[in-house]
This record gives structure tokens, sequence and C-alpha cells, in this order.
């Protein structure tokens, strides 16, 4: 069983995205860093999945792709509306909440 | 002859086409992605991929044909014939377990044939018929595809592997109907075609998972295969173990997504629209492939509808009431059609009607001979209203304004479509006449004699309605585009630029379009041949290749095969002492073996039964035809305008104009008349009920604010958020640099967060 290998896939998509998430500026970018993390919570569920030798983890991994596909509706559309806004999908551009 | 329950062994003969017939569909699959990534800088722009990979299909088809009929002959005269089972896992997961693979029989490699030949002639013929289009290569590849997904249902071994042919037809008509979406109808249709038959998908799932559920436990003990798998569905319905509630369900769930795909009543309305696609298309999915997909499921699980619906047991069963109803009433819309692609959809409906009924009633045999021929003369006169649009009006199929009188000018267009019309209406010699007249003939012979009624009603208005096109299309004087009138109404300006043709007046078509037009004629003409009633049963080899032989077999005689050009088979049943060949499969339960077919019987063939049906057939081609000559050629005052003049018949027009108002029931009726009164409702709850909560809450709120805005919050509370006020400041001051609004910094600061939590959860937890 090859349990190690995809645990170990799984953090480092995991880190992959956490690192675009903190390091990106461009907003789609950040989206597919986001949808990188819930990948690799995907890998982890099926590996427990196929360990456990139950359907649970894989119906509960075809869930997160349902949420993560309407996840990224709303996100792009958001970078739309902000696109219309201010001419640019950059996160710099978005510090209005600047305290 | 007395051999008493003795086990006999039989070799079946098999070969290198039998076992390799998964090739079939895939190569298509391949040529789809060949085209997809390499066709736009091939010099056929792509259509060579398709072409060829077609070609190798077809000639696969055509060798494990041979090898069947090998095998067929080469077993005992009522022996059951093994079908070349392989299978592989597909994918596997938790104890689940689904297979890919072929199953090949008779009736498979039949339809294997018929859609590779048909394919390969229609995509010849875009060749010509789209040179030029904006999205050429794509229509080769959906094209390929398309011709794929089909083949990979027609050769599925189970249910997972139907579902994804069945899927992969329904995306492709899809993107080819909608091929000029250009056009706002176009892209219209094409959804409308998406949805219905979407909706008649949804029968197709729970049914697949009911008979999942009942069969597994069953096809499992009894087979060691799982109830997806045909064999496994087949054996089960007919073993006596079904529980009746669960494999009634099951059928009829099927059945409506049969409904759905094969346009019958009451989700027809998708056929007609979707001639919006290129003519090619309305040829490939009208003849052989996404409608017969609903009649090629209820042959391929017979045992299931047959003991399911209970057919051959009661005078009426849901396919058959479906498919004698869509009979009269496709045929009826038939004839006020001016648009000649439509009367065409229409006919196919029809004619779908006929092999649904027949399926119903037990004519198990003439159904499946019905979509063999039907395929030929009906892609043949598909491909006939394209040559003519192409080459004669001006890209029009409007046959009372731009057409007329083409008879003299294509001469090969004309006579194919003449033969592939007699064949449509079932005129001896023609193949129709074999397939259409077994189909009426079996109904009437198994005591569903209403149906009957109903099949010869229909041939007689199919002959009207087709003579009527005839006349209106090929007679008379050329009228609008066909007589060169240029600005006529255009269906497709996006090509026209590329035509210079077209000015040239009406003509015959090219070789590309004329030579499959030849071929589907001559097929149209002698396809008849393979399965001729009225020689007697010699003659009928079609029957004999293809018809599942009702026997008692083994649990392994069916069994998956080894691999190896041979087949051994053990037999324990005591088949010799049935001299009458009276098998129990379909009416009792079988003892000591499995059924994967019930016992059907045909109607002895009969002259006179013959002789009337045709008679009809003249009638109607007869009363048509003068019909014709008077309204259309000589504009008899007294028939022109008489729709308008007389208030029944113009009520009756107005009726079929408007397709039974099906289309404004399911618009008006079904999507307006659920959303409209729910989104009042939902209005009128928020007016008044929750808007009341609001605003009564509002008032007290304000009441009882007042009184503690004066007593408690003066006096007492003021005083503190004074104080509070400087040290939230103070410590405010302090956060601040935090709330920077860089999103990057907030998502850092999460994730720290989280990390750090996760790291006490470790701790604690060990």
């Amino acid at each position: 069983m090859l349990l190690n290998e995809f645990l170990f896939l799984g953090a480092i998509l995991f880190c992959i995205g956490v690192y675009g998430v903190i390091v990106r500026k461009n907003a789609v970018l950040v989206l597919m860093s986001i949808e990188l993390i819930l990948n690799s919570v995907n890998i982890n569920l099926l590996a427990f999945s196929l360990r456990n030798g139950s359907a649970d983890g894989q119906t509960f991994a075809l869930y997160v792709i349902a949420v993560a596909a309407a996840e990224v509706g709303v996100g792009l559309a958001l970078v739309l509306l902000m696109y219309r806004n201010s001419r640019s999908i950059s996160l710099d551009e978005l510090s209005e909440m600047k305290g | 002859m007395f051999f008493a329950a003795q086990t006999v062994e039989t070799v079946l003969k098999s070969g290198w086409f039998l076992e390799h017939a998964w090739l079939i569909p895939l190569m298509p699959v391949i040529a789809f992605v060949l085209i997809i990534a390499y066709g736009k800088k091939m010099p056929m722009k792509g259509s060579e991929f398709g072409i060829a990979s077609l070609l190798a299909s077809l000639a696969v088809s055509v060798g494990a044909a041979y090898q069947w009929i090998q095998r067929v002959d080469g077993a005992a005269p009522e022996a059951f014939v093994a079908p070349v089972i392989k299978t592989w896992t597909w994918w596997e997961s938790a104890g689940f377990s689904f297979g890919i693979g072929q199953h090949i029989d008779g009736l498979s490699l039949t339809l294997l044939v018929v859609v590779t030949l048909i394919s390969t002639l229609v995509e010849i013929y875009s060749v010509e018929y789209l040179r030029g289009d904006i999205r050429y290569t794509h229509f080769f590849g959906a094209l390929t595809l398309f011709s794929a997904g089909m083949l990979n249902m027609v050769l599925a071994e189970n249910m997972i592997q139907l579902i994804l042919g069945w899927e992969i037809m329904g995306m492709c008509s899809f993107l080819l109907i909608g091929h000029w979406w250009e056009d706002g109808a176009n892209s219209r249709a094409a959804l409308k075609a998406f949805f219905t038959t979407r909706t008649g998908d949804i029968g197709l799932l729970v049914g697949t998972s009911v008979l999942f559920f009942a069969s597994n436990a069953w096809t499992q003990k009894t087979l060691g295969i799982s109830g997806f798998t045909v064999r496994g569905l087949s054996a089960w319905a007919l073993s006596g173990d079904p529980g009746h509630a669960a494999i009634t369900v099951g059928a009829v769930a099927l059945f409506i997504a049969c409904i759905g795909k094969s346009g019958q009543f009451p989700l027809h309305t998708w056929l007609p629209d979707a001639m919006a696609g290129p003519t090619p298309v309305s040829s490939l999915l009208h003849s052989s492939t996404m409608v017969v997909a609903g009649v090629y499921l209820v042959a391929r699980l017979y045992p299931v509808f047959f003991t399911g619906m209970n057919i051959l047991g009661t005078n009426l069963n849901l396919i058959v009431l479906i498919g004698g109803i869509t009979i009269v009433i496709a045929a009826a819309l038939a004839f006020v059609q001016a648009d000649i692609k439509k009367v065409l959809a229409y006919s196919t409906v029809s004619q779908l009607g006929y092999m649904m009924m027949g399926l119903g009633a037990g004519a198990w045999m003439p159904a499946v001979f019905h979509i063999f021929t039907h395929a030929f003369f009906k892609a043949c006169l598909f491909l006939c209203a394209g040559s003519v649009s192409h080459s004669a009006s001006h890209h029009s199929f409007d046959m009372k304004k731009d057409m007329g009188g083409l008879r003299k000018f294509m001469p090969i267009t004309f006579a194919t479509w003449i033969i592939s019309t007699l064949a449509l209406c079932g005129v001896f010699p023609f193949s129709g006449f074999f397939s259409k007249d077994e189909i009426i003939d079996n109904v009437g012979h198994n005591g569903y004699t209403m149906f009957m009624v109903l099949g010869l009603t229909g041939a007689f208005l199919t002959a009207a309605y087709m003579t009527r096109a005839t006349y209106l299309t090929f007679n008379g004087k050329p009228r609008g585009a066909a007589a060169g009138a240029h600005d006529a109404h255009d269906a497709h300006d996006a090509h026209d630029t590329h035509d210079a043709h077209a000015s040239r007046g009406p003509h015959e078509s090219g070789l590309l379009i004329t030579v499959p037009l030849m071929i589907l004629a001559a097929l149209a003409l002698g396809a008849g041949f393979l399965n001729p009633a009225p020689l007697g049963e010699k003659w009928e080899r079609m029957t004999h290749w293809v018809e599942p032989r009702p026997e008692v077999i083994s649990p392994t005689g069916i069994s998956v095969m080894a691999s190896g050009p041979g087949e051994a088979r053990v037999l324990t049943s005591p088949r010799a002492e049935e001299a009458e060949h009276e098998s129990p499969c379909g009416t009792t339960t079988p003892t000591g073996g499995i059924c994967v077919a019930p016992q059907i019987h045909h109607a002895p063939f009969k002259w006179s039964k013959a002789l009337m049906s045709m008679l009809i057939v003249f009638l109607g081609g007869f009363l048509s035809w003068v019909l014709c000559v008077q309204l259309y050629g000589k504009k008899n005052p007294k028939l022109v305008g008489l729709t308008q003049r007389n208030k029944a018949l113009g009520a009756g027009y107005l009726f079929l104009q408007n397709k039974y108002y099906l289309d404004s029931l399911y618009e008006k009726v079904i999507v307006h008349g659920i959303a409209h009164p729910v989104a009042r409702a939902v209005y009128w709850f928020n007016q008044n009920v929750i808007d009341g909560v609001v605003n009564g809450f509002g008032t007290v709120v304000r009441k009882v604010s007042g009184w503690v805005y004066r007593n408690v919050d003066q006096r007492v509370v003021d005083g503190a958020v004074n104080g509070s006020a400087a040290v939230a400041q103070n410590a405010g001051s302090a956060i601040r640099p935090i709330q920077s609004g860089k999103v990057n910094q907030y998502g850092a600061l999460l994730f720290g967060a989280a990390a750090i939590g996760a790291l006490i959860l470790v701790i604690i937890n060990t």
C-alpha cells in the first residue's frame, strides 16, 4: 500500500497551495492555489478510503469536488466584479479595508 | 432419440475479429484525439483520420460478422450460440468492480455493421457537403466521437459501459445539432435536444441502479458476475428469481430513458428541432445512431422488459402502447411540414414507433430487422434532402417555396430518393416491406389486434406523406431558389461565401455525394432479402444468425471465454427429447439451468395479409398523389385555402401545426405553471408574513428602546462607555498594523493560526 506516498503527495500539494495563497498577487492564481489545497485534501481522503476499503472517503471526495466547483464559480464572479471596478485583478489594489 | 440429461460438448468457432471486436469503438476514439490534436494541420483538415478509422472499424465489423455467421452455422440448429464476451476491470473500489469489454452476438453485430457503414458514408458525404465550413475540423471530430459513442454502447458488456456510450452520444449530439450556433435557433434546438434526452436519462440511472441492487446477489451466486452485466441481467430476468416489483420498476425506468432517446411520444419534441444541425448529422442521428439507441437498449435487455412489462402475457403494456401512439401521432404531423427535413424527422419518429411497438408485442426479430433496413433508407433519404439543398435550392429546405421540378436536374438524387421512399412505405420488394410488414403481422399474430390496426394506419399515412414530399420536391415547376431566385430565404449565410456553384442553378451533386447515395439506395433495395419471410424459412438467414435461441443452458454455458480460437461449452439439458422445440424460457422457471432469451413464436407468413397491407399503402400513395396534383399542381380552387374556409379542418390543421400543443404544454404549463405559482407564493409570503413579522418586531423594539434610552443608556451606560472607549482606542492603535487590508497577509495569518492549532492538537493527542 502506497499510503505514505499518497500522503506525501497530498502534503506537497498543500504546501504549494499555501505558498501560492500567501505569495501570489494575482487573484486568479490565488483561487487556483486554493483549488490545490482542496485537491490535496481529496488525495488524503482517497488514500485513507483505499486503505480502509470503504467507499465513504471517495464519496466525500466527490462532494468536495462539487463544492469546489461552486466555490470557483463564486470566486471567479468576484474576480470579474473586481476587474470591472478597478480594471485590475491584483490583490494589492484591494486594500480599502486597511485599518 | 433417447439421450436423457447428458452432457453434450460443442466447440463453437471463433476468430480474430470476433475476439477483437472491442477495437471497433476504440479506433474512432483514437481518431477523435488525432483530429483534435493535429486535424487542422492535415491536408484534408482532419477528415482523413475520421474516415480512415471508420473504414477500419467497418472492416473489423464485417470480419466479425462473417466469423459470427460461421460460428452459428457450425452449431446445432436449435442450440444456443454463446455470445463472445470479454471483460476487463475498468475500475474497482471498495468492493465494487466495474468491467469494460465486449458482448458480441448477432444483435450487436447487426448494429455494429450498420453503424460503421453509415458513419463511413456520412463522413465521405460531409467532405463535400461541409467543404469550407468554419468549424470543419471540429465537425469531423464530433462526428467521429459520436459514432464511437454509439459503437461503444452497442457492444457494451455491462450497463455502466452502455451508459458511457449513451452519454457520449448525448454530448456529441448537442455539439453537432448546435454546429452553427451563431444562429440562436440552432443553439436553442441543441439545448432542447440535450435537456429533453436528459429528462429521460434520469430513468437510465434509476433503472440501472434498481436492477443492480435487485439482481446482484443472484448473478453473483449463479454466474459469478455483477448485476450490471448484460448477460447477468438477461439470465436473472428469466430465472423466476426477480422480485416482481423491482424488475417492473427497473424496466419502466429504463423505458423512460428509451422514450427520451428514441423520440417516442411524449418526449419526441426534440427530434424535429434537431434538424437545425447540418444534414449529414441529421442523417446519422436519425438512421443508425442516437435515436436507435433507445430501441437497441430494449432489444438488448429484452428479457428484463419481457418479464418486467409482462410482454405476451397481456394485451397491453407500456412499450406497445407508447410505440403505437407514436406511429400515428408522428405520421400525422408529417403532413403539415413545409421543411423537407422535418417531414423526414417525423417519419423517423413514426418508424421508431414501429420498432418499439414490435418489441412491445414480442416481435423481437422483425423489430431488429426494421432497425437494420430503416437505417439504410432513412440515411439515404436525409442525404438526398441534403443533396437537394446543396446543389439545387441554395441551402433552403423549404419544399413549398424553394423546390419543385428537380427530377430533371438531379436524376441520381431523384432515383435514390424514389427507391428509399418505396422502401420506407413498405412496397414489395424493397427492404421496408420485409421488416415493417413482419412487425405488423407479428403484432397481430401475438394478439395485439388494436395495435396491428394502428400499424396499418401508420403505413397508410406514411405512403401519403412521402408522396406529398416527393411531389413537392421533384415534380411540378421549380419555385423560389430552385428556379434561381437568389435572394430566397437562406438557411446558412455562414457558408454561402464559398458557394460559387450555387449561382449555377439546380444541378446534380458531385460524386462524393452521389456515390454514398447510390450505395445506400442499393442497400435500401436489396437488404430486405436477408430476411424475406415470403420466401420461406430457409431464406430467413437473418433470423437464423441474429435471433438468440431460447435454450436452457448451464450457467457455465455463457461464461467468459478462455482465450483462443475455439470455445468448449457444456450442455446439461435434455434437449433431444423435445422434438417440438418448446422451450420453457420466458414462460416458466427454467430448471437445471438458465435462459438468456425468451421463447417467441413467429407469425406464419400469409400472402393475403401482405396483399392487404400493400393495398393500403397504394391507396395512401394514390389518394395523396391525386390531392397533391389538385392542390399544388392545378391549384384547384375548391382545395386551395380549404383549411381557412372549413372550420373543422382548420382546427385540425392548427392542432397539427402546433404539434398537439406539446411544446406549449412543456414550456407554458409545466415550466411556467410550476415556476410562476411558486414564485408568486413566495412573494406573497415575503410581503405579508415576513414583512408583517419584521414590521411588528420593529414597532415593539422601537418602543422598548425608547424607554431604555431614556433610563438606562443616558445615565448608566454613557459613563462606562466613555471609560472603555479610551481603553479600546489604545488597544486598537496597538493591533492596527495587522489590519493591513492585504489579502495575502490575512491568508498567511490564517494558515499560521491553523498550523499552531494543529500543532497543539497533535501535542495534546500524543
